[in-house]
């Protein structure tokens, strides 16, 4: 072959690079949505045993026991429910809080600056440290806590003794503080995202500072601040590790905070390890309805994001 | 943006300086900032508390030979994490292996192929709602995928489920990135009679780079502190890894493995062993943050 031959070979399969390169691309962007079925064709095609035999009574049946295969997934599904609940109950006013005096003036840049860093810094700790720091430092706490009050309250259900270290609180507590910098900082972004004019204007009219914060600028701010906590709600009902260092792994249902309990994401972090047969159909089923949970969850959220986008977009 | 405010009033009163109502409205003015302030300072506490522990618990056991030794049987004293190290590495390494291209290639796609196609809105959709699955599910779907068919707890379906969970992050971070490339650029590049092909790895590409490296960067970072998807994937090894094949240890597992044993040298050796992640974890991080902001 001549010295041309070859070069003109080599200029076809360079024109063919660009036509190349874009089915490529083309390619990546179908496997990636590809990857999506595939997970939940996996998983639904591994809890198809456990589908056909529960059925629905699955999700109202309040006893686990493998050994007995019985498998009733309500204990953890009350207790994912009541741990995301606490969680955000306590994370929701400090992170409100931060988010507001990050988008305010209160003190100088390099002080705010600081805050945001160790904010990040709070997202960036793996979960398995928070559990170690749970195990020595909350449960501790909550312990002499609980029993200090459940022997004050008189049998009140809700903390009701016997007191444990691990239990929903403690869990609770350790998400809380997981799920602030998710509230922070989607907060946060609502909040500068307000449109200038609307403060100008509400200072003008003589309004102090927290009269333009709570009557202007946490309203047009509202959807935002509802986002970021149904974004963190996501996060914390999916969160394993801390949670199963720290909530006792109890298949039991109780009304107490003080008592051990489980989530859906603790009870397949502990028991998919050691699970066969029947019990690995049972848990898929339990990692299908988290996934459908915290999807639901994460699609609200977003849903009220771009609602959120749209009318401040509309100010402007 | 307070004082001002104050001033203008005082003039319009004529000097009384602040009637009744006035010093009501900004005593809660103040106790609201407070308040404000407190609540922040309050979060801090904790952070406070986990890195000081984390330093001080760790410190003690840490030494060269952790790095090169394997973990001690339950009981027993000595040794290191050597193989979770390796672990951590060779898995995060497999991960990474597996996403990247498919990220940064999708992510070109939905940016200068076809922006508004249908794909790439199915893509973005996809993208957002796999950032939201719980990363335990990565494990679960690893262990469908790969432990149930090969057999065995590898080392390569861990590298899957931490590939399925960096997958999202780089490809947004990788949009993100592409779209921060100016308009202008591109223009000039097609001006001058560059292909589309040429316009993306002679102009977009290289501008976007250290921001998509960033992403890169900050996807390994969450991979490497991540443990739900590796405990019934990869499971824990006392061994050196000898093949892809095996269960294999990892930083995150042998914590988690060893801070619920009741043997004091085994917690100390977690608290050490978080000393070494969180550290890994915050240079990468840092080192992220700095590679994007050399450009800027």
């Amino acid at each position: 072959m001549s010295m041309a031959g070859i070069e003109g070979m080599h200029d076809a399969v360079a024109r063919r690079w660009p036509d190349f390169f874009q089915w490529l691309c083309r390619a990546a962007s179908l496997a990636v949505v590809g990857v999506l079925l595939w997970i939940f064709w996996e998983i639904f095609q591994q809890a198809a045993p456990a589908l056909d035999k529960l059925g629905l009574g699955f999700l109202s049946g309040a006893s686990w026991q493998p050994n007995r295969d019985r498998y009733g997934v309500l204990p953890f599904l009350v207790g994912t429910g009541a741990t995301a609940l606490i969680a955000l109950l306590l994370a929701f006013p400090p992170g409100l809080a931060i988010a507001i005096f990050l988008s305010e003036d209160f003190l100088p840049r390099p002080v705010r600056q600081c805050i945001r860093f160790v904010v990040e810094l709070l997202a960036a700790i793996p979960s398995v440290v928070y559990g170690l720091w749970g195990i020595f430092v909350v449960i501790p706490i909550v312990q002499s806590l609980g029993t200090w009050v459940s022997e004050r309250s008189g049998g009140f259900p809700l903390f009701a003794g016997p007191a444990y270290g691990n239990s929903l609180l403690t869990a609770g507590i350790v998400l809380a503080l997981m799920v602030l910098p998710t509230i922070t900082a989607i907060s946060r972004a609502a909040l500068v995202a307000v449109p200038r004019v609307l403060r100008e204007g509400a200072y003008a009219l003589g309004a102090t500072r927290w009269e333009t914060i709570l009557g202007v600028i946490l309203p047009t701010a509202a959807p935002g601040v509802v986002a970021a906590t149904i974004l963190a709600l996501g996060r914390a009902m999916g969160e394993t590790m801390a949670v199963a260092m720290l909530i006792g792994n109890s298949p039991r249902l109780s009304a107490s905070l003080f008592a051990p309990s489980g989530t859906l994401a603790s009870l397949l972090a502990n028991q998919f390890g050691e699970a066969e047969g029947m019990q690995v159909s049972a848990l898929m089923y339990a990692a299908l309805l988290l996934v459908a949970l915290t999807l639901l969850v994460n699609f609200g959220g977003e849903l009220v994001l771009r609602y959120t986008e749209r009318r401040t977009a509309g100010i402007r | 943006m307070d004082k001002p405010l104050t001033h203008t009033t005082d003039f319009f009163e004529d000097g009384s300086l602040e009637s009744g109502k006035m010093m009501g409205r900004s005593l809660v003015n103040r106790l609201l900032t407070a308040l404000c302030i407190v609540l922040s300072f309050a979060a801090m506490i904790p952070l406070g508390s986990i890195l000081y522990l984390v330093v001080k618990n760790g410190l003690p056991l840490l030494s060269p030979s952790v790095f090169t030794s394997l973990p001690p049987a339950a009981g027993m004293t000595g040794g290191g994490f050597g193989n979770a190290v390796v672990g951590t590495c060779i898995m995060v390494g497999l991960g990474l292996a597996m996403s990247v291209l498919p990220a940064v290639l999708a992510a070109i796609f939905i940016c200068e192929y076809s922006p508004n196609g249908r794909l790439a809105g199915a893509v973005r959709f996809v993208a957002k709602l796999l950032t939201g699955i719980p990363s335990i599910i990565c494990g679960v779907f690893a262990f469908a995928a790969v432990v149930t068919v090969t057999g065995e707890f590898s080392a390569l379906a861990g590298g899957v489920a931490l590939a399925v969970l960096m997958l999202p992050t780089i490809l947004l971070t990788s949009e993100q990135a592409l779209l921060g490339v100016q308009k202008a650029y591109r223009e000039a590049s097609y001006g001058l009679g560059a292909t589309r092909f040429q316009t993306i790895f002679r102009v977009v590409l290289p501008d976007a780079l250290p921001a998509i490296l960033t992403g890169v960067m900050l996807a390994v970072a969450r991979a490497a502190g991540e443990t739900a998807p590796l405990i019934f994937t990869a499971l824990f090894s006392q061994f050196w890894m000898s093949s892809l094949m095996e269960p294999t240890a990892s930083l995150s597992v042998l914590i988690y493995n060893f801070s619920t044993m009741p043997f004091e040298y085994q917690v100390k050796m977690a608290w050490t062993a978080s000393l070494v992640l969180v550290c890994l974890v915050t240079a990468v991080n840092v080192t992220a943050q700095l590679v994007f902001a050399k450009k800027h």
